[in-house]
């Protein structure tokens, strides 16, 4: 058994309980959090390091022999996914510390922060398909709650679509894994991985494999399935909506990469080819959405949908290239995405709005937020040198290798019209003199500026050193690639 | 008996689906359960590949290795109690959810719902 596989979870798992033990102390909590956190992000490093050196960890708990216990996995997809969840997981804490209410914070913010932190972690590292469940089902308790934390009256509507949603996901995903169960007597990916090939009913293997794309569909919110993100993701606090933005939805699309690389790679003509249509739909559809949008959290939500397509075409179009496109992609998109929403909360601190039509003159007030926001928006728009430039030029590549002109148009035109959207918050926000106050420099400034600053120019670095350093990491990307497609790597490691 | 399992989860499912279009809130909560409680039956009726569902407790008598004669698969039980335990702590949140959404809108309609849509 190897501790380093399960640190990522005993981690927050500690930190969570600790903090619901100390209720009624908001100060231990605080701390807490921030220390949870940070060794989490330690642990994950770490974990990323021994993933690189020595190829896919297996921790097998309480030594059962695989299939039958619970194990444990990371390859290096999961690795850096676990790596990332930590980065965004300080700087949302951080953050919090500085911008949450007291009656959140008294409410258990952070022991739930950490709780999701915990199903989000525990997602990427299961090998088991019943075991990934279940911590879908910790992830998205941990986010109900969260959601609807603070009890506004739009929260409460949005969370009350949020939770129906994710419920009808988890039965359609239970329904496939009991399907799954029955027709192969199996729940470990990689024995699974063996095993579907020779179901004799061939439908029941596509049957099977719809019901998860829809099951993960739903949470990743891909086209038709995304209309609940952009009425959901605006409503709780900014450092919230910063956290589901980077991870919940990523969470899904690492859920459908794996399925749909490990497991149903049989019928590759009919599945992989309704991904990749439904990607093209999700860029569009997402981007087109943003475009009449006024306020700034919800453009950055439509966004989310849209980029999602992106990552989705990667895994449709199945090559060597795309896949490591698409890691590369998630990888880039989770920092950036939280740091945009980061960065619209502190507009909202400054201005005390999201809505473009009441604020304005950002820039005079503080050129530092501006720099920092346009480092991530112009990375999400996939501007040269940034991080978004290389993941989409990737997938673009990859596109023009299958000759899928379709796709490949949409890609760039979707890519030209998140630019749109992010110079028209840039005009609005912060070019454009500030509609009501003729001075803006007036007023005393607003508290914690500084602090909040912190996590966003660290994420924005990393952004300028993912673009910076994109050959080598795109080798990783390339790395986890292989490992995703040849598939035996996996089930060796797993099974022997 | 399969075949009447089958049809009970079939119309779980229907039943479910059909309380979920429907506008108001609480019966959406019945639907929700009922999903969740077809997705259970599901599992058990499912069962694995040449292993039955119903049979013997798998129960090692001493001084065997393996249980006499057919056994009935343990998995699929487990992973149902599993799947109603975390089935129950979700619908419980859900019904607190949608009486604090009732109190605060003052209305158990899911249409009149939609001011973060748009």
């Amino acid at each position: 058994m190897n501790l380093l596989v399960a640190l990522p979870i005993l981690i927050p798992m500690l930190g969570g309980a600790l903090g619901l033990l100390a209720w009624r102390s908001r100060t231990f909590q605080r701390g807490i959090g921030l220390v949870s956190s940070v060794a989490l992000l330690i642990a994950s490093i770490a974990l990323m390091a021994e993933v690189l050196d020595r190829g896919i960890v297996v921790s097998r708990i309480g030594n059962w022999p695989t299939p039958f216990g619970i194990i444990l996995v990371a390859d290096i997809f999961s690795a850096a996914m676990v790596l990332v969840t930590g980065i965004i997981g300080a700087a949302v804490v951080i953050y919090s510390l500085a911008i949450a209410d007291r009656r959140r914070e008294a409410f258990g913010y952070y022991p739930l922060v950490t709780f999701l932190l915990m199903g989000v972690c525990g997602a990427f590292l299961t090998g088991d398909i019943f075991n990934l469940y279940v911590w879908f089902e910790v992830m998205l308790i941990s986010s109900f709650v969260l959601l609807a934390l603070g009890g506004e009256r739009a929260q409460i509507e949005a969370a009350v679509k949020y939770v129906t949603l994710n419920l009808i996901s988890s039965a359609i995903f239970l329904t496939a894994a009991g399907l799954t169960y029955g027709a192969t007597g199996t729940l470990n990916m990689a024995l699974l991985s063996e095993r579907l090939p020779d179901v004799v009913q061939p439908g029941l293997t596509s049957a099977i494999a719809m019901l998860y794309l829809v099951a993960f569909g739903i949470k990743a919110a891909i086209f038709p399935l995304h209309f609940w993100l952009p009425a959901a993701y605006h409503t709780p606090p900014v450092a919230v909506s910063a956290l589901f933005a980077g991870l919940l939805t990523k969470v899904g699309v690492y859920a459908l990469i794996r399925v749909f690389t490990l497991l149903f790679v049989e019928d590759v003509g009919f599945t992989h080819q309704l991904i990749l249509w439904s990607a093209g739909a999700t860029m569009l559809i997402g981007v087109l959405g943003a475009i009449v949008q006024q306020d700034m959290r919800r453009i950055l939500s439509f966004h989310i949908v849209s980029q999602i397509g992106y990552m989705i075409m990667g895994l449709g179009l199945f090559t060597r290239l795309a896949i490591a496109g698409a890691v590369f992609y998630v990888i880039h998109h989770i920092i950036v995405k939280a740091n945009l929403f980061l960065v619209s909360g502190v507009a909202h601190r400054i201005r005390g709005s999201y809505d473009l039509r009441k604020i304005g003159g950002l820039y005079t007030y503080t050129p530092l937020l501006a720099i920092l926001f346009m480092i991530p928006a112009m990375s999400l728009a996939g501007i040269p040198p940034l991080s978004g430039f290389f993941a989409k030029l990737a997938l673009v590549r990859a596109g023009i290798e299958s000759e899928q002109w379709a796709m490949v148009v949409i890609a760039l035109f979707a890519g030209l019209l998140t630019l749109f959207s992010m110079i028209k918050i840039w005009n609005e926000a912060f070019w454009k003199p500030a509609p009501q106050e003729p001075d803006p420099r007036s007023g005393p400034p607003p508290s914690g500026i500084r602090i909040l600053m912190g996590p966003i120019a660290a994420l924005a670095l990393l952004t300028l050193l993912i673009g910076a350093g994109a050959g080598p990491l795109f080798r990783i990307a390339e790395r986890a690639a292989d490992q995703l497609l040849g598939r035996s790597v996996y089930i060796e490691a797993v099974l022997r | 008996m399969i075949l009447m399992l089958a049809i009970v989860i079939g119309c779980l499912y229907a039943a479910g689906v059909y309380m979920m279009l429907r506008r108001s809130i609480v019966k959406l909560i019945i639907g929700l359960a009922l999903l969740s409680h077809g997705a259970n039956l599901m599992i058990f009726v499912a069962g694995p590949v040449g292993g039955p569902t119903r049979a013997a407790p798998p129960i090692i008598a001493p001084g065997m290795e393996v249980p006499p004669g057919l056994y009935a698969d343990p998995l699929p039980q487990a992973l149902i109690l599993t799947a109603i335990v975390i089935g129950f702590g979700v619908i419980a949140f859900a019904l607190v959810l949608v009486k604090r959404a009732y109190k605060m809108l003052d209305t158990e309609d899911l249409d009149r719902m939609r001011s973060t849509e748009g």
